[in-house]
């Protein structure tokens, strides 16, 4: 176990640093020109722009550039990123709670619906819910997720005003920010809003988060339920379940208890996927609802060139990633003893 | 278990151990259909005779587009063999292949559906009435109403499948290209080239698809070129996994030992022995990535960094009425039209190819039968 820990650890480092030369890489199509162009805070500066090339070392050979660019991230220094208007590395810190708060709360009810929906198609397989459930994934997959947002926008914030974007309303965002009552410990909302006792916050937050959720839930739960439905055939079909019925132990302890439960194992494994794909479906989401988290900053910030914010953004979404992938791994070797020999 | 469990989100050669059971036969296609020759020599008539060329081809790589799609859908229909006499018969496939092929003859007759404005340089620009500002309901000469700054929805969706088509098969084509090379050496040679090849796609991998894609096209710029450069870069390290683990499991067989025993030299028994057991599963998730692409292709262009504006693509078409959207008080669905018609449009592509993907897949692979 150890051992597999270690070796999937070590793997960690070299895809960060893989993903620096790529993105480095990336940055490279730009002309040194239009990198000069980011350290213009001023527009009369654009007389200088072959001193800002060479004060800020554009002009060297690439792997000069790379080096010093890499002991600028090493020091979490990533520029000062335009759309958000402070410092990338700031930006970060202030976008991201929100965003790992919305996907908290979106892995929820995809993991409940989803495991109940898929259990139940592989114990009635060939009926008319499994039949549906099928139905229901293979369409889900197809629907484009900012579609499917804007419709939600419309029907719940334009038609109903139940789910309104951004984040808070304005009366509560007064409240948290401005009135000085408001304690900050986790820069999760809704946590805050419960342990500073203000329920209304709590709600209010809540109701902001709704239309991202219902947006991403539906699209993101077909996976699961398929998955979850197939696995659960196949251990429906293994001799210890047979066993546990020849007893004649109860059907609902058969399915709970001996299927169920090894049933889940793989599904731990999509849950690294089921991050991922969150991670990737929360930069339309929060656009559609102008949800002040990481996703709408970098698509804004690609949107507008604004490079210092992109590179940030990039690199911190991968980090993630490569972190949840480990996570997930780590978990599944652990619940299961089988993978750890391999 | 757990290794085809992963096969279906993105990794690799899972899946392939079970369809190795089932396909274990070396073999090309011998029999060449003869409706895709038909239309196979149908495209190089429109493409030799100038004055039809003029008319309808517009585009070179959307001919190239067209044929491919066309032959390899023809072509694997009608490949004799318990494979697709299966396929014909399951309901999942025939409503697949239906919505594919209705989206082939509407990009293939684009021009007579919504024919340009005479004299017009691009036929992809759609055309546009006027510049006001809001958009107007579906009404006569404007079937589908029109998006934000009065660009014709119908026309735009038509002419938008040529766009969505080219887009698929350009990617598709690359990342299969991409991962067909790096996944044979990789497999083909292991050890330190194998490494390498996987650390690269391990690399290509930590970022969620969308993310990346947003991240090139941001530095590339705008246009449909630099969204296939994209979207190819983020979806070839599947194929070349695929590949590696495919060939992986194929290499230790008995018939590549045979052929290597007769003297056959790496490259043959690579492209005549390695990679034909590999091509069904390859088309399984190319039917699934072409509706995959075009769903980031749209999403990419909805946030801004697509095709330029005007330009026949589905994504941009609700792109353009963005800021439309929410109606006005009172009537929220007043511009329900700018989403919905293009909306639709996009959800009947990908599900046509998940039908199919899921068809394919379902007959491949045998313990997964019916599992969606």
């Amino acid at each position: 176990m150890t051992a597999y820990v270690a070796r999937r650890l070590l793997i960690l480092p070299l895809v960060a640093f893989g993903v620096t030369i790529l993105i480095f890489a990336l940055l490279q199509f730009l002309t040194p020109e239009e990198r000069a162009a980011l350290f213009i805070t001023d527009p009369r500066q654009f007389g200088q722009i072959q001193g800002i090339i060479r004060k800020y070392g554009l002009d060297q050979p690439v792997h000069v550039q790379y080096w010093s660019w890499l002991k600028q991230l090493a020091h979490g220094d990533f520029g000062w990123s335009q759309t958000a208007r402070m410092r990338t590395a700031e930006a970060i810190g202030a976008f991201f709670p929100a965003t790992l708060e919305l996907t908290i709360y979106m892995f929820i009810p995809i993991i409940l619906t989803g495991l109940w929906l898929g259990t139940k198609a592989a114990v009635h397989k060939d009926r008319f819910v499994d039949h549906f459930s099928r139905f229901f994934a293979i369409s889900l997959r197809g629907l484009p997720s900012f579609v499917w947002g804007l419709i939600v926008l419309m029907i719940f914030y334009g038609w109903l005003n139940w789910f309104p974007p951004g984040r808070l309303s304005l009366e509560a965002d007064q409240f948290v920010h401005l009135s000085g009552e408001f304690r900050v410990y986790t820069r999760l909302m809704t946590v805050d809003a419960l342990l500073n006792g203000q329920f209304w916050i709590f709600l209010d937050a809540l109701r902001h988060m709704a239309g991202p959720i219902l947006t991403l839930v539906l699209v993101e739960m077909a996976l699961l339920v398929r998955i979850t439905r197939s696995s659960m055939l196949e251990v429906l079909r293994q001799d210890y379940v047979r066993t546990a019925r020849a007893k004649g132990l109860d059907e609902d302890v058969v399915i709970m208890k001996h299927a169920r439960r090894n049933a889940l194992i793989p599904v731990i494994t999509l849950t690294s996927l089921l991050f991922v794909g969150l991670l990737g479906g929360v930069v339309l989401a929060e656009t559609i609802f102008n949800f002040p988290g990481i996703g709408k900053w970098g698509a804004e910030a690609a949107v507008q060139l604004d490079v210092p914010g992109v590179t940030g953004f990039a690199m911190f979404i991968a980090i993630v990633t490569v972190l949840g992938n480990l996570a997930a791994d780590v978990l599944y070797a652990a619940v299961d003893p089988r993978i750890r020999l391999q | 278990m757990r290794r085809w469990i992963r096969a279906f989100g993105s990794s690799d050669g899972a899946r392939m151990s079970t369809l190795r059971a089932v396909l274990d036969r070396t073999r090309t296609i011998r029999v060449v259909p003869p409706i895709s020759l038909l239309i196979l020599l149908l495209g190089l008539a429109v493409f030799v005779s100038p004055g039809l060329r003029e008319r309808i081809v517009r585009h070179p790589l959307d001919v190239g587009a067209f044929l491919v799609v066309v032959v390899a859908i023809a072509g694997f229909w009608a490949v004799p063999s318990d494979l697709t006499k299966r396929l014909r018969r399951n309901p999942l496939s025939i409503t697949g292949f239906t919505i594919i092929t209705l989206f082939i003859i509407v990009a293939a007759l684009a021009p007579v559906l919504a024919p340009p404005t005479p004299g017009t340089r691009d036929p992809y620009l759609i055309p546009h009435e006027g510049f006001a500002p809001d958009p107007l309901p579906p009404r006569p000469g404007h079937p589908l109403g029109t998006t934000g700054r009065q660009y014709d929805l119908y026309y735009g969706i038509i002419w938008g499948t040529r766009t969505a088509f080219r887009v698929a098969v350009v990617v598709v084509a690359i990342s299969i290209a991409l991962g067909l090379v790096l996944g044979s050496l990789a497999g083909f040679y292991g050890g330190r080239i194998d490494e390498v090849v996987m650390r690269i796609t391990d690399i290509f991998l930590a970022f969620p698809g969308l993310v990346l894609a947003v991240v090139v096209t941001a530095v590339l710029g705008k246009g449909l070129d630099h969204v296939m450069i994209a979207i190819a870069l983020v979806g070839w390290p599947l194929y070349a996994r695929l590949l590696r683990g495919d060939i992986l499991s194929v290499k230790q067989r008995d018939y590549v030992e045979a052929a290597r025993a007769m003297g056959a030299g790496d490259l043959r028994i690579i492209f005549r022995h390695v990679i034909p057991n590999a091509i069904y599963p390859f088309m399984v998730v190319a039917a699934f990535d072409m509706g995959v692409i075009v769903l980031v292709a749209a999403a990419l262009s909805f946030l801004g960094l697509g095709a330029e504006i005007g330009y026949a693509d589905w994504g941009q078409l609700i792109n353009m009425s963005r800021s439309w959207i929410l109606g006005v008080p009172g009537n929220a669905f007043l511009y329900w039209y700018t989403v919905v018609f293009p909306g639709i449009v996009i959800f009947l592509f990908v599900l046509g190819w998940n039908l199919l993907g899921d068809a394919f897949r379902d007959i491949l692979d045998p313990r997964l039968r019916g599992s969606t």
